[in-house]
């Protein structure tokens, strides 16, 4: 249980990874609760990244755990954390270069979670998963009626990959959802039309983690907000009092990192 | 007046629409979209017949059948699934060896010895494979290399499977036109099929692991497995023409792990074209035989076998598929404006 009663939907503890000697994560111990916009913020190679391949399990942690709705989940494979309903986005984009952007979306389709939980129309054969795979990328502001959503994935600039790296882990319907920078790289206007579309998901009642550098974005829709530092937590609560920390603003803010965006 | 008119490329409206869903307007665009692929089923059809003189030529359509399947094979791995598996050799062996204890010692019929030679010898080959799936590229070549020859020196060495003699007096085809018509049948429906599998969601993902492996680890899909399970299909191809292969001679021995039957595959992928499926056949149908002419030339075949070959990864890199694809593209015809 958490301050506020609830009990958390995931449970970081002691986590810690080292590279040789580079020690990338150090001790970080956290709670998210169900419903929570989580955001984490840090200057280039504080860890952030590190940390997300420890909880979604593309990295084993050195030391710690790492619990999803009380359940033991450290070190377990990614393909079961994502099944579990822990879904992330890379910060370098992995989209399927060779195949349109919709089929791109058909594969966490047909994935044992999506068929088990998904619940999305149709369900069952080709057809319906490509028109499901269309109605995602319009949900996600590729406009239905263009070419853009037949487009082959390795030609789509930056913003479309981002979207394409949120359509992956909405397809399955995820409880968690994971954002590792997916603004940064976004001009404004791009940003400004995803603020929703991550607010939603919010109203839908999926638990969001948000990686950031963009703090004013992130404040806007994030309850909470945790800063790393050269591996380590800093400080963690209400955005306002984490902005106010003497910590952050010597960390993060005297680069002149973030509002200066 | 004459009527005014320009050129317009036959595909044009067809393309978009062929990719998925089939709803064409007129016998000539079906023609068109059909037309390479009767002539192709239709050429493999004939050639018994066409052959029918000759039982050595017959035989060649039957090897060209089998370089066909393991050259499939190859290219579904190498192209699809990013495996790059030199061992052809080891599925046909394993297919071979399984068929032939099926027929000889379970005494079963060629209709049963063989399905079941398949698919017995594709799993034993998919589990075996199974622990080299992480490695990649190179790695993963070396070891598919790797198993022919160590199944060669381990039934040599410990007499298992026959020794060195192999098998003998496995049961035969009743007719020739049998034994003609089930290889090439097959061989036909099996890349037809593979190409439909692809097509689909199933083989998508499989196409995907290829693309991107850890986007299919995020997407909740267990990667080795996938894999596992496209090792299996492509070992059937090559377990296929190896149970076959041992009922058309009635005998099976250590040659059946012979590296030629690694190498010739992935020659014939080449000329064919790399990630097509159909290149593969077009390129066994142009090598066999022309190896077969070689064999006048003596020990002076392997050079002018590598001439042939170099010749055709320098001016046609490609591929003979992907060429006439590009080619056959292009057609144009005069539309009224
Ligand atoms: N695979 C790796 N091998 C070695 N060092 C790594 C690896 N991944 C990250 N690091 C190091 O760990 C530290 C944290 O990196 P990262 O988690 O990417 O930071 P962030 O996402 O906050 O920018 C950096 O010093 C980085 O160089
Ligand atoms: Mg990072």
């Amino acid at each position: 249980m958490n301050a506020r009663g609830e009990r958390p939907i995931l449970e970081i503890q002691g986590l810690s990874k080292q590279f040789g000697g580079v020690k990338a994560v150090e001790d970080v111990t956290f709670q998210v609760a169900p419903g929570d916009v989580f955001g984490i913020i840090g200057p280039n190679g504080s860890g952030k990244t590190t940390l997300i391949n420890c909880i979604t399990g593309f990295l084993k942690p050195t030391r710690g755990s790492v619990r999803f709705n009380g359940r033991e989940i450290t070190g377990m494979k990614p393909h079961r954390i994502a099944d579990l309903g822990v879904t992330r986005t890379f910060q370098i984009m992995r989209p399927y270069f060779s195949m349109p952007a919709y089929k791109n979306l058909v594969i966490p389709l047909s994935s044992p979670r999506a068929k088990r939980v998904g619940g999305w129309r149709g369900g069952g054969r080709h057809g319906d998963r490509n028109t499901v795979a269309v109605d995602i990328l319009e949900e996600l502001g590729f406009e239905r009626d263009s070419r853009v959503p037949y487009k082959i994935a390795g030609t789509l600039p930056t913003g479309y990959l981002k979207r394409l790296e949120l359509g992956r882990c909405i397809a399955l319907r995820p409880e968690v959802l994971i954002c590792d920078e997916v603004f940064s790289g976004l001009s404004a206007s791009e940003i400004a039309s995803l603020v929703p579309l991550i607010e939603k998901l919010r109203d839908q009642g999926i638990t969001i983690i948000m990686i950031e550098h963009r703090l004013r974005e992130l404040f806007r829709v994030a309850n909470r907000v945790m800063a790393l530092s050269y591996g380590e937590k800093v400080v963690e609560g209400e955005p306002l009092e984490v902005i106010d920390h003497p910590k952050v603003r010597e960390a993060y803010l005297g680069s002149e990192e973030g509002f200066t965006c | 007046m004459a009527q005014a008119r320009r050129k317009e490329r036959i595909d044009r409206g067809i393309k978009v629409r062929s990719d998925s869903i089939y709803a064409l307007s007129s016998w000539e665009e079906i023609a068109y979209l059909l037309g390479p692929r009767a002539l192709l089923i239709g050429g493999f059809l004939l050639l018994p017949v066409v052959l029918l003189p000759s039982p050595y030529w017959s035989r060649v359509a039957l090897s060209v059948c089998v370089v066909a399947l393991l050259a499939v094979s190859f290219d579904f791995l190498a192209n699809f699934v990013g495996l790059v598996s030199l061992g052809g050799a080891f599925f046909y062996g394993i297919g071979g060896y399984m068929a032939a204890v099926a027929s000889t010692e379970l005494g079963l019929p060629p209709v049963v010895a063989i399905p079941a030679g398949t698919v017995l010898g594709a799993a034993v080959c998919t589990l075996l494979l199974v622990p080299c799936l992480p490695l990649r590229g190179i790695y993963f070549a070396i070891i598919t290399l790797m198993y022919p020859l160590f199944m060669t020196r381990l039934i040599e060495a410990t007499e298992i499977l026959g020794g060195t003699e192999g098998f003998r007096g496995i049961t035969g085809f009743s007719s020739r036109w049998t034994e003609q018509y089930g290889l090439i049948v097959v061989t036909l429906a099996g890349v037809f099929a593979l190409r439909r599998f692809l097509a689909e969601d199933a083989g998508l993902v499989i196409r995907a692991v290829k693309d991107n492996d850890q986007a299919v680890r995020a997407s909740g899909i267990n990667v080795t497995w996938t894999k596992a399970k496209a090792v299996f299909v492509a070992a059937l191809f090559g377990c296929f023409a190896g149970a076959y292969y041992v009922h058309m001679y009635r005998n099976v021995g250590i040659s059946s792990f012979a590296l030629d039957l690694s190498i010739m595959p992935i020659a014939a992928t080449v000329i064919g074209g790399s990630g097509t499926l159909v290149g593969p056949l077009i390129g066994a149908l142009l090598l066999v035989p022309l190896s077969e002419l070689l064999r006048d030339f003596g020990s002076l075949r392997i050079v002018v076998y590598a001439l042939v070959l170099t010749g055709f990864v320098v001016l046609q890199s490609e591929g003979l598929m992907n060429f006439a694809t590009r080619k056959y593209q292009q057609f144009e015809r005069w539309v009224r404006v």
